[in-house]
């Protein structure tokens, strides 16, 4: 009964994420860059303005709304990425074992050692902000997870029967890899990738909050925020929204991992908690 | 011998409750086990004996549940118990050892201080005394340099070694009652028989009436006085071990006894395929109506489908449950 | 037991070398020179010839190959090079550092134990009850929240409305400063320890050697104080220890929130004012001290469980 709840709320959630980033040049009432009005600065939220403005006047409401797409975006698009890369080493290292096998090795422990946000840091400080950059930052440094685990699938599963049996048949490697070893490790791939998303919005939204991710004027809640923080005494609703919107996000691919994690990986309940 | 038994189980119903509904996992099962008296129970695996040895010791835990029937130690009913009181006899007068080994002790205390505990909890010793005494009880299970033995942690140990042990545990109080469920299989072939001598010395020398469970019935015919064929949830034949051999009463029973390998079978009967019961024990969920074993039965008539079979007394002594028996 | 330490020191050896490498790698063959990258930050144009000058004066001009063996070999006498801003060695700028974050991370640590543990663990004893769901319920939200938001929110009950702490700033550094940011940070690792705590305790629960305390008369509350704690311990001592560099990491958000003065703002201070020696020494810094407190939680878990051989 519970795992139906985690799926269903996770769900509702990232869908209406997802829709809002998605008819976001419909719903919202304003450029969410260009409409700026100083008559309107700081208003608090009200039927005009439902999120209220920020300092330069801006409709809130429209910024979060469009702040979804820079969001999922770089969520989506990085934890894609960090996955591609994980289950690419760690499914060769797996398969292969040998030179390759410490190389990855060595490899992971390395970037396990350091902290994911730091090293994200240090790239984006190499390179100018922008979205681009951020895929880079944020898709390079997060695999090790998902490494680890296609590495142990891999190895547990290459003594099976049936990839025995593809190597006699004269299977190529890549092809035993994609096509025997591959569709028995996703479920517990797809959960780490579920829950890596929800880690990469954070990630995006903490970049840019430090100035290093998106940078204003270009609506990404993360910067929202970084400009909110003067205005806090005076006008709240400005940190508020786009807060409020990130932990949506977050929580709703929270919970749609631990709901996925119920179904398709339940003997793993303990491994990352 | 009149004297009342040690154990007398009346009509013992276990439930398995899935999402509300309760299946009987374990139903009808009556058996008495006197003082001193071995017992064995034996079955294939999911046929409700580690679970009835759960009951009787206060352990069956959700989604298992006792349903019905009673289960009285030493004349008192233990369903009736607090939960304090049936803390009180449980290690102290019944006492427990399992099959695994490996994970039934805690891997992060040494084992000297696991069997202390026993002492601290049922004798109110001090660590020191129980310490002493747990030495005692190494010794009496014959393992080797038991004081330097007890600081040892359980991964240092072989199998066999730990469930010497284990039987330190179980036997440390002097209980009543030793409940054995399939203490050596887990166990290599050659510790196997040295495991068993132990539990029926040491339980013959004070007094331990012992029940054994087993899926091997060479093993339990070998140990114990009185057999129960567990099947489905169902004690269906009760006899003297001895005479189970020679003339069993329920086609279950056959089975199991035409399974077991003999020695010297071969030179005196030719070459000869063990004989296997075909299929597999049913879910709990899905025990078939009339008698349990009929799906599965060489001789199942179609009163077998449809009625379930009573209690018989056989003329020499013990109980069969079966419209056919032999 | 020494050498076991020792052995793990030597293991982490290679990992310091491969990320010095990375690090120097990163900022010193991509971006180009120093000076270049100066003027990149757009405040700063420097004429042609100051920038000659500075490249010569920072060794910019040396190949690639000899700066990394200089660097290294710096490393090896804790020397991280001059701040290019301060002109003051980057090991003092970092040692005054130092203790606030330790202070941070240390504080957001225990808060993070002090709830996150016992949430976890009274949520196992009882599965399915109201205080489990609630703390579940409690623990993924933890988990989802930002934690500069979270922050500013704080400051905004705490220090803005209620007025009952400073809104940020390190003051004299005394608890009334370190509250608000440690909870900030704090709250992430308490729901994963509550989560990890759970799942270990309800593992435990169902362990074959808790049955057999069970067999020998044990209460429910001999049974967690002799044979569950001690099997939990080990599990929540490893998560404690991999969420202690996490959120050495994290501080660095924090830290820029509440301008707290610790190797964090430190160094996203020095990335917008593109010091790099600075950036890569906090950076090795930082997981210097990761690998460290990863190290200190083995010998711990070494300690209690005697299944891990020490040789």
């Amino acid at each position: 009964m519970k795992i139906r709840a985690n799926l269903l709320i996770g769900g509702i959630l990232f869908t209406a994420v997802v829709v809002a980033g998605l008819l976001a040049p419909w719903l919202a009432h304003t450029d969410p860059v260009m409409d700026a009005n100083l008559m309107y600065a700081e208003e608090p939220p009200g039927t005009e303005f439902w999120f209220g403005t920020d300092a330069q006047g801006r409709d809130i409401y429209s910024r979060v709304l469009y702040g979804a797409r820079i969001s999922l975006t770089v969520g989506i698009l990085s934890q894609l990425i960090n996955t591609v890369i994980g289950v690419a080493l760690g499914l060769s290292a797996g398969y292969w074992g040998g030179w390759w096998d410490d190389i990855v090795n060595g490899l992971t422990n390395m970037m396990l050692a350091i902290p994911s946000l730091i090293f994200a840091l240090a790239i984006m400080a190499i390179l100018s902000p922008g979205l681009t950059s951020l895929l880079i930052a944020l898709g390079l440094t997060n695999w090790s997870f998902t490494c680890r685990l296609a590495r142990a699938s891999a190895l547990s599963l290459k003594s099976q029967g049936y990839v025995q049996a593809a190597k006699v048949l004269g299977y190529s490697d890549i092809r035993i890899m994609l096509t025997q070893l591959l569709p028995n490790m996703l479920g517990p791939i797809i959960v780490i990738g579920t829950l890596g998303m929800g880690g990469a919005v954070l990630a995006e939204a903490a970049l840019s909050f430090l100035g290093l991710g998106i940078r204003p004027p270009f609506p990404s809640w993360g910067s929202m925020l970084s400009d909110a923080r003067d205005q806090i005494t005076t006008a709240p609703w400005i940190s508020i929204f786009p807060g409020l919107a990130i932990f949506i996000t977050v929580l709703g691919l929270n919970l749609l991992g631990d709901g996925l994690r119920d179904i398709l990986d339940p003997q793993s309940r303990t491994r990352r908690a | 011998m009149s004297e009342q038994p040690l154990l007398e189980v009346e009509n013992l119903r276990i439930d398995l409750t899935v999402g509300g509904t309760k299946f009987p996992a374990v139903q009808d099962v009556s058996f008495t086990i006197k003082r001193g008296e071995t017992f064995g129970l034996v079955g294939e695996s999911g046929c409700g004996k580690s679970i009835t040895s759960l009951a009787l010791i206060g352990l069956l835990r959700h989604p298992l549940s006792i349903g019905a029937g009673t289960i009285r130690f030493d004349g008192r009913e233990i369903q009736a118990l607090s939960p304090g009181e049936m803390r009180k006899l449980r290690g102290d007068r019944i006492s427990m050892i399992f099959q695994e080994p490996m994970t039934a002790l805690n891997p992060l205390s040494p084992i000297g201080r696991q069997i202390a505990e026993m002492f601290v909890l049922h004798r109110g010793a001090t660590w020191k005394e129980a310490e002493r005494l747990s030495i005692e009880a190494l010794a009496n299970v014959r393992v080797p340099a038991p004081e330097r033995r007890i600081k040892d942690y359980p991964h240092q140990l072989s199998g066999g070694m730990r469930q010497r042990v284990m039987i330190a545990i179980a036997l440390a109080c002097e209980p009543d009652l030793l409940l054995a469920d399939e203490p050596t299989t887990a166990l290599d072939v050659t510790v196997q028989a040295e495991i068993l001598e132990l539990i029926r010395d040491l339980s013959a020398a004070k007094g331990t009436a012992v029940l054994m469970i087993s899926h091997d019935l060479g093993l339990i015919a070998n140990m114990c006085r009185r057999v129960g064929v567990m099947y489905a949830g169902r004690l269906v034949e009760e006899r003297f071990a001895t005479e189970v051999f020679q003339s069993p009463s329920h086609p279950y029973t056959s089975g199991l006894v035409a399974s077991l390998p003999l020695l010297g079978a071969r030179s005196k009967y030719g070459r000869q395929r063990l004989k296997e019961i075909s299929g597999v024990v049913p879910p709990v969920a899905a025990f078939p109506t009339g008698c349990r074993f009929n799906p599965r039965c060489y001789a199942a008539t179609e009163v077998c489908g449809t009625e379930d079979p009573g209690v018989t007394p056989l003329a020499r002594g013990g109980l069969v449950r079966c419209h056919h028996h032999e | 037991m020494l050498s076991f330490i020792v052995r793990r020191l030597l293991q982490t050896l290679p990992i310091i070398l491969a990320v010095a490498a990375i690090i120097f790698v990163l900022f010193s063959v991509i971006p180009g020179t120093f000076a270049s990258s100066m003027s990149d930050d757009g405040r700063s144009v420097l004429d042609a010839e100051v920038m000659a000058r500075m490249n010569k004066e920072f060794g910019y001009d040396d190949p690639v190959y000899i700066r990394f063996g200089k660097y290294i070999a710096d490393l090896a006498t804790f020397d991280l090079g001059t701040s290019f801003r301060s002109r003051q060695p980057v090991t003092s700028v970092i040692a005054d550092r130092l203790w606030p974050t330790a202070q941070l991370t240390l504080a957001s640590m225990l808060f993070a134990i002090a709830m996150g543990v016992p949430l976890g663990f009274i949520a196992a004893l009882r599965p399915g009850s109201w205080v489990d769901m609630v703390s579940m319920v409690t623990a993924v939200s933890g988990l989802s929240l930002p934690k500069f938001w979270l922050g500013l929110m704080l400051m905004y009950l705490f220090a803005l409305v209620l007025g009952w702490l400073p809104s940020f700033g390190y003051g004299d550094g005394s608890l009334r400063y370190l509250i608000l940011p440690s909870i900030a940070l704090g709250v992430a690792p308490m729901a994963l320890l509550a989560r990890t705590t759970r799942a270990a305790v309800l593992e435990i629960m169902n362990a074959d050697f808790v049955r057999t305390a069970r067999a020998k008369g044990m209460s429910e509350r001999r049974v967690v104080q002799w044979h569950l704690t001690r099997n939990a311990l080990v599990i929540v001592l490893t998560t404690i220890g991999l969420q202690f560099g996490t959120v050495i990491g994290q501080a660095v958000v924090v830290e820029k929130l509440f301008a707290w003065p610790g190797l964090g703002s430190l160094l996203v201070d020095s990335v917008t004012l593109r010091d790099i020696p600075v950036v890569q020494g906090s950076i090795l810094v930082i997981v210097l001290l990761f690998l460290l407190i990863n190290m200190l939680v083995d010998v711990l878990c070494a300690i209690i469980d005697p299944r891990i051989k020490y040789s």
